[in-house]
């Protein structure tokens, strides 16, 4: 019973979540519209990430609850995956010694 | 040892304390770190933070075959239009697949709105009304591999370019699927628990034989979101990178 009267936290006024779920079919239009108009080059992959991040952002504060969690379970479920970003920029790296040497030492053939 | 009883005593004077100091303070706690959360809810965002990693993994493989790779990556843009009234249509099944999964998304919000109200009918009805969605998502997604499979798609080649392409789509889009039904059986079970009142009795779980409150929805939630969440992330990077 302790538990249920801990959780009646996670109530929210159904609008809220209406207006999220709104919000997210935009963003979604928006994010397909890039792709549609045909935006190439910088614009488009600062567009993607930026329609991304926001409805990640909505869906994991709203959708799940984050906003309103107790501040030690939003770090500890939050910062982690930040870490991804170096592993992403070890591949960056190592990606662009493998197609160094595939042009400089296969003639640009290989896989 | 002074400034330990007295961190506790505030603590049960004035509630925990603010900003980081209160998160210091819980995960130096001797008890538990995650005070107001429960088991389960904590034990499925551990469970989904690691799945965080797996399909980190994924697309960090797909990231680095296209960044290394000399041969022209096929254009998502051409190879998922749908040709529509003799009009080709650039990525329109993954834009309408987008909208039925951001749709399901909506409704498991608000089937775990109406579980902490306790309306049990409601609650069902929208659980099954995203298992719907669920599963048109999959419905979808099979269509989808089978319009590439047929048009030579493998795992090891394909007409338009880099031979990763195929490898790289059907590891993730396929370990995506894999979630998503997953996600609907679970969806049809929770769905079948709520309409019993197995969660207004308290009724043991089978698994677990713990007792279930409405928390289960929003739990069965988390994973939902998530699998939606993950959708974003193969949706901008996979499809329109």
């Amino acid at each position: 019973m302790a538990q249920a009267q801990a959780h009646s936290g996670q109530q929210h006024p159904i609008r809220l979540y209406l207006v999220v779920w709104g919000l997210l079919f935009v963003l979604s239009t928006f994010s397909y519209l890039v792709d549609y108009l045909g935006i190439q080059g910088y614009p488009r992959w600062t567009l993607i990430i930026v329609f991304m991040m926001l409805k990640a952002g909505l869906i994991v504060a709203i959708f799940m609850h984050m906003a309103w969690e107790r501040l030690a379970l939003v770090y500890a479920i939050l910062l982690p995956p930040l870490l991804v970003l170096v592993f992403v920029a070890m591949m960056a790296s190592e990606s662009h010694y493998t197609i160094f040497t595939r042009l400089a030492f296969l003639g640009g053939a290989g896989p | 040892m002074a400034e330990l009883t007295r961190m506790q005593t505030d603590d049960v004077a004035m509630g925990p304390p603010a900003g980081l100091r209160g998160v210091a303070a819980d995960f130096a706690s001797d008890q538990r770190a995650f005070k107001n959360v429960s088991w389960g809810k904590a034990m499925m965002w551990i469970f989904l933070l690691s799945d965080t990693f797996i399909f980190g993994c994924f697309l960090l493989a797909y990231m680095t075959a296209r960044m290394s790779t000399p041969v022209p990556w096929p254009n998502p843009s051409e190879v998922f239009a749908l040709n529509i009234g003799g009009q080709e249509v650039p990525l329109i099944l993954i834009a309408i697949m987008t909208f039925i999964l951001i749709s399901s998304s909506g409704t498991m919000a608000m089937a775990v709105n109406f579980g902490y109200r306790r309306e049990r009918g409601k609650t069902a009805a929208l659980l099954l009304l995203t298992a719907a969605l669920g599963a048109t998502f999959v419905g979808m997604q099979a269509f989808e591999w089978t319009k590439l499979i047929t048009e030579g798609v493998r795992p090891w080649e394909n007409p338009w370019g880099a031979a990763q392409f195929g490898s790289s789509f059907f590891m993730i889009t396929g370990f995506h699927g894999t979630h998503v039904t997953f996600g609907v059986i679970f969806l049809l079970v929770t769905a079948r628990k709520v309409w019993r009142g197995d969660f207004d009795t308290g009724q043991r779980g089978f698994f677990t034989s713990r007792r279930g409150s409405y928390e289960n929805v929003e739990i069965m939630g988390l994973y939902w979101h998530f699998v939606d969440l993950v959708w974003v992330f193969i949706f901008a990077f996979f499809y329109l990178w």
